[in-house]
């Protein structure tokens, strides 16, 4: 693999097909995430079913306006990831690595926050199952919120941390010149991939955090 | 038995043109993939069938026989992991998919050949995560790991959980691989009407790995993240509700049964065409209740759960939805026999096999659509009768297409020629002995033997021991099938590029085929299968 | 069999029932749905015919005569697609009407149906009535009254299921389902567990005992008057268990036989025997059930609680360690407390060790009876 020289796919034909069919199967694989969150959300609205006060309550156990500022880092990120195909399009590299490394920033700024959240939850014991601690509330239902919580922040920090291993990749495309505005497929399947880890964030952040 | 089509025959295949150890390793050929995909079922098959006896010579009498009832309940664990997913699922969409379709497409490979070689090892990776679990201490939930019991169980359930999760994602690599060649891929003249029904059912099928696998791979997690943390999301003493798990694991796994059907049903298609050289009837209903089936399936789970305490009319609803997927199959079935008004047919050993297959099919279909009037599944829910049932379509139907696909794709894949004889007496033999191992099930069923039994009511020892002796019949076939074919492999006659005269696009290549599937591009000037001319299809 | 199946629809059933190998039929419902059986099964050979003497025909009088031979090619018609797909349709659609009317009928149990309470365990079935006797593996119904069973599980998910009645119907842990049938014909009708349970699923068996309504009143006569008198002998000795028979022995199976038949007469529910056995014993001497603190941690709340020990570990109270700590309290002391209590080996009963267990998950505080519980709510079934 590392002896080829053109990244261009002979077996395609030509280069638009390869660009077309990389973009298709990174749609058909960010469908196919999508289907990976779907069990939680049919937990949560299930369990929200079972327990609708429960719920309520235990979501203002959660920091809100730490998460909006997370919800804002991350919209803005994708921002800068759109402008990283921008100008990879226009074949500005160095420009291109900038802009990539912002977003990473906050991405790391939004794990950070996370991270201190979990820290927080740690503390107080509001913990999924069997180590949950928190008195205020009843374990039969906020437990299961709490698994839930965990779960779904859980999972996509995972994705976020692959999406940002994935970002760093790009940025050391960009600086060592391997993608050109001619050739860019992975920085736009990359930018998707980051559009979706964001998209998710937006599903759960009015779920777990805006119950009313 | 055409000299002129023998000259046509590429010099370097696929198979001679590299011989080493790594070239077969690090291949990204697709054909080299589909074979060793190949291997892989096949070793699965045998593991899944070793299993299968030892549950049969257990049932021999009604009491203990050989093993006690903990390895009973783990070997039918066993046997039911090994045979769904690391057989059935990828048996046909894996090996003969990746081998043919992009043959058929007229590509030189398949979309990402990379991720498609990545396929083989995370298959590799999950299956000797379950094997290290079936070697630690077997699972003895049986393959549905029904909660609360799983969560419970103090067996290895965790490590087969994770083996499936992992084999899950390659089941998602090859559908999403699939979909990508068949959208981009496909030679000039290769237009959507004109596309290869086996193609369009690996491609609804393709459609069903992504959208369902993952849920199934979520749900999995869940009972692993409850085996290993207690979280508790299914746990009845925090709240949770054991039947959602249910719910969660039959969305994918009702539609499971499809990913396993459709391409099956790809190959029936695709053989009778062949063998009775004629174009299949009715092309557009064929693909069209493909895309039925793919769709409908996903909205008839429910009906594994009529007596769990769910609704009333949701039980209504799934029952109704399940018989519009019979609907579908039965649309199918019409369509292939209708195919053989005016052929020209020859019956040989594949053709043999799909009449099996139709015949099969079509009593796992009706008892699946007895089943779903909701009545009178209340009695026949987790017996024998359930057992026997999909056992006819996932043995009957599933395997019978596999050997008609193994058959009709040997000189294809390998440029060897079976024997004759000892093949159709070996497809006599699978098929007798299949009805007599599942048939007297079926009674089992309606006298209210519950599956999963290790000792069972003295008067049912009969029908068991029958069908304990179809399965000795079954075993033997396939080890009648395996002399053979690793004969041929060695000292079979050396196939044309088409043996069987077909029109079907795949023989456009060579038999074997060359290295990149063609020596120039291939033109599709005819319909698939059309076989008003005489000539057979160039070899391009 | 019942004198009118003396007639030809009677016959023509029996036939068909014993080329089916179906077990006989003893509920109300059984019959009609066989009926579908027959129906279903008999379309489906006519069916089966038709197509694969079509296929037959076909592959010979189509069959191969030169290897050069061409076919004329052949599209199906509308005509064709609309009857291939209009055939199925229809008649599948009848059967479904057919079997969901009588699914809905088994699935509501009439209004004069009598109850009975059913709790599955690994690997045992329990009969409660509500007049106040208990039955393992053994229940007692009148014949030509409908039975409602209320189902639940203590352990994992079995499901109930008598063939001759051709009901099934899963037993859940925390939640209540239900299911009823009307016995036909006096008899001892096999109950086997369908929803694979572990180890010895195969032996969770039990038996339906159908008894004329004159019997069955003889003997809840005697079951009460047997209440009372063990009541009036033996105030507060505890309940022997006699020697349990598991619910059936190896492979063989003699319904004329009944074995684990265990009928206790006991006052009330097992936590009200628990609340007895705690004031009788001693307990309450040390252990309140207010939630205040005493010799003893309070046993409010206390199941399912997560106890810190004095060795720093923690505990979840539940079934194993409350066993544990009455009979080996010195192993595991709660924090905070003395180790003074005594053991009980040799002095409580096995059958008082689970009332006194089942009393502790009884009490609970007002702070858990707020929340919805997890199963749904059965009215009785002649109310609104």
């Amino acid at each position: 693999m590392s002896t080829e020289t053109s990244p261009w796919e002979e077996h395609f034909g030509s280069r638009e097909n390869q660009s077309k069919a990389a973009q298709l199967g990174m749609w058909i694989f960010l469908g196919s995430e999508v289907l990976l969150f779907t069990n939680l959300f049919v937990g949560y609205a299930v369990y929200r079913y079972y327990y609708p006060d429960v719920f309520v309550e235990a979501s203002k156990h959660l920091e809100v306006g730490w998460a909006t500022v997370q919800t804002l880092l991350l919209v803005t990120s994708s921002l800068f990831v759109a402008l990283a195909v921008h100008y990879i399009r226009q074949g500005r590299q160095f420009l291109t690595a900038l802009v990539l490394l912002v977003a990473i920033g906050m991405g790391v700024g939004f794990l950070g926050i996370k991270g201190w959240e979990y820290w927080k939850h740690w503390t107080e014991g509001a913990l999924p199952g069997e180590y949950y601690r928190l008195a205020e509330l009843p374990e039969q239902g906020a437990s299961l919120f709490f698994t839930l919580y965990f779960l779904l922040t859980g999972l996509h920090a995972v994705h976020m941390l692959v999406a940002l291993g994935l970002l760093g990749w790009l940025v050391w495309g960009a600086v060592s010149g391997k993608y050109t505005a001619e050739y860019h497929i992975p920085v736009e399947v990359g930018g998707l991939y980051w559009h979706l880890v964001d998209v998710f964030w937006l599903f759960i952040y009015p779920l777990l955090y805006l119950v009313e | 038995m055409n000299p002129s089509a023998e000259s046509s025959q590429p010099a370097v295949t696929y198979l001679n043109h590299e011989t080493t150890v790594g070239s077969w390793l690090l291949t990204r050929d697709h054909k080299r993939i589909g074979v060793m995909f190949l291997v892989l079922v096949i070793l699965a098959l045998l593991l899944g069938g070793i299993f299968a006896m030892v549950l049969r010579i257990e049932l021999l009498t009604p009491g203990p026989t050989i093993i006690s009832a903990m390895t009973y309940n783990r070997m039918f664990t066993l046997h039911g992991v090994t045979m769904v997913w690391l057989f059935m699922i990828p048996a046909i969409p894996s090996a003969f998919g990746n081998f043919v379709l992009p043959i058929m497409l007229g590509a030189k490979d398949v979309a990402f050949p990379r991720l498609n070689l990545a396929s083989v090892y995370i298959y590799v990776a999950g299956a000797a995560l379950t094997l290290f679990g079936m070697l630690w201490s077997g699972a003895d939930t049986g393959w549905t790991f029904y909660t609360p019991y799983s969560t419970t169980s103090p067996t290895a359930v965790t490590p087969i959980l994770l083996g499936v999760f992992v084999i899950g994602f390659s089941t998602i690599i090859t559908g999403l691989n699939f979909i990508t060649t068949v959208h981009t891929l496909r030679a000039p003249g290769m237009h959507w009407s004109r596309i290869p029904l086996f193609v369009w059912a690996l491609y609804g099928t393709s459609i069903i790995q992504v959208v369902a696998t993952p849920v199934l791979g979520m749900v999995l997690l869940l009972v692993f993240f409850e085996r290993v943390m207690g979280v508790g999301i299914f746990d009845p003493a925090r709240g949770g509700d054991p039947v959602l798990f249910q719910h969660m694991f039959w969305f994918y796994s009702h539609p499971a049964v499809y990913i396993m059907v459709l391409p099956a049903m790809g190959v029936i298609t695709e053989v009778v065409c062949a063998f009775s050289r004629k174009n299949i009837f009715g092309y557009k209903m064929i693909a069209a209740s493909t895309f039925g089936i793919a769709f409908v399936g996903f909205f008839s789970w429910g009906h594994h759960m009529f007596v769990s305490g769910q609704s009333t009319f949701g039980s209504g609803f799934f029952g109704v939805l399940s018989m519009l997927v019979a609907i579908f199959t039965a649309i199918k079935i019409f369509n292939w026999v209708a195919t053989m008004y005016g052929g020209s047919i020859e019956l040989k050993v594949p053709l043999l096999y799909v009449l099996g297959f139709i015949f099969l099919l079509m009593f796992g279909g009706m008892t699946g659509v007895a089943v779903a009037t909701t009545s009178l599944d209340v009695h026949w829910h987790d017996t024998y009768f359930i057992v026997a049932h999909f056992h006819y379509i996932m043995v009957g139907a599933v395997l019978m297409a596999f050997l008609a696909a193994l058959h009709y794709w040997w000189p294809k894949m390998f440029g060897r020629v079976y024997p004759e004889r000892w093949s159709f007496l070996a497809a006599s033999t699978i098929i007798f002995g299949f009805i007599v191992t599942f048939l007297p099930q079926f009674l089992l069923g309606n006298l209210g033997m519950p599956r999963r039994y290790y000792q069972y009511p003295a008067e049912l020892q009969w029908l068991n021991v029958l069908s304990t002796a179809g399965a000795s019949l079954l075993a033997f076939g396939f080890s009648l099938i395996a002399v053979y074919l690793l004969w041929s492999l060695r000292y079979g006659a050396e196939s044309t590029p088409n043996p069987w005269g077909s029109k079907g696009y795949e023989w456009h290549s060579g038999s074997p085929p060359a290295p990149h599937n063609f020596t120039e591009a291939p033109r599709f000037e005819r319909e698939v299968h059309d076989y008003t001319v005489p000539e057979a299809p160039r070899v391009y | 069999m019942t004198p009118a199946d003396e007639s030809l629809g009677g016959t023509v059933n029996e036939l068909f029932r014993r080329m089916l190998f179906l077990p006989e039929q003893a509920s109300t419902v059984a019959r009609d749905v066989d009926f579908l059986h027959y129906l279903i099964i008999t379309t489906t050979m006519v069916m089966a015919t038709l197509i694969f003497g079509t296929a037959a025909y076909f592959l010979i009088r189509f069959r191969r005569r030169s290897e050069t031979e061409v076919t004329r090619k052949v599209e199906g018609t509308l005509g064709w697609e609309v009857l291939f797909v209009g055939l199925p349709l229809t008649t599948f659609l009848v059967w479904f009407f057919m079997g969901y009317h009588d699914f809905i009928r088994m699935q509501t149990p009439p209004p004069d149906a009598m109850d009975v309470y059913v709790v599955g365990k690994q690997w045992m079935w329990k009969f409660t009535y509500p007049e106040g006797p208990n039955a393992i593996g053994v229940l007692r119904v009148p014949v030509g009254k409908p039975v409602r069973l209320l189902l639940t599980s203590r352990d994992v998910i079995h499901s109930f299921y008598v063939p001759a009645f051709r009901i099934k119907q899963d037993a859940l842990p925390g939640a209540y389902t239900q299911t009823w049938f009307e016995v036909t014909k006096p008899g001892s009708y096999r109950v086997m567990c369908t929803e694979y349970c572990g180890l010895k699923h195969s032996e969770m068996w039990a038996e339906v005992v159908a008894l004329s309504p004159e019997d069955y009143e003889a003997w809840m006569q005697e079951q009460r008057r047997g209440l009372v008198a063990r009541r009036d002998a033996t105030p507060s000795a505890p309940e022997r268990e006699a020697p349990q028979k598991p619910a059936r022995q190896a492979a063989r199976y003699d319904a004329q036989e009944p074995q684990g038949e265990l009928m206790y007469g006991e006052r009330g529910t097992l936590a009200e025997r628990g609340e007895r056995v705690a004031a009788e014993r001693g307990c309450l001497k040390c252990h309140t059930v207010d939630g205040t603190a005493h010799i003893g941690p309070t046993w409010l709340d206390l199941y399912g609680r997560r106890e810190r020990l004095t060795t720093g570990e923690t505990v979840v109270a539940d079934e194993a360690y409350l066993t544990e700590s009455m009979m080996k309290p010195q192993v595991r002391i709660v924090a905070g407390f003395e180790p003074v209590m005594p053991t009980y080996l040799g002095v409580l009963e096995a059958a008082e060790v689970a009332a006194l267990v089942e009393y502790i998950k009884t009490l609970r505080g007002a702070r858990l009876e707020t929340i919805r519980s997890e199963g749904p709510v059965y009215e009785p079934v002649g109310g609104k």
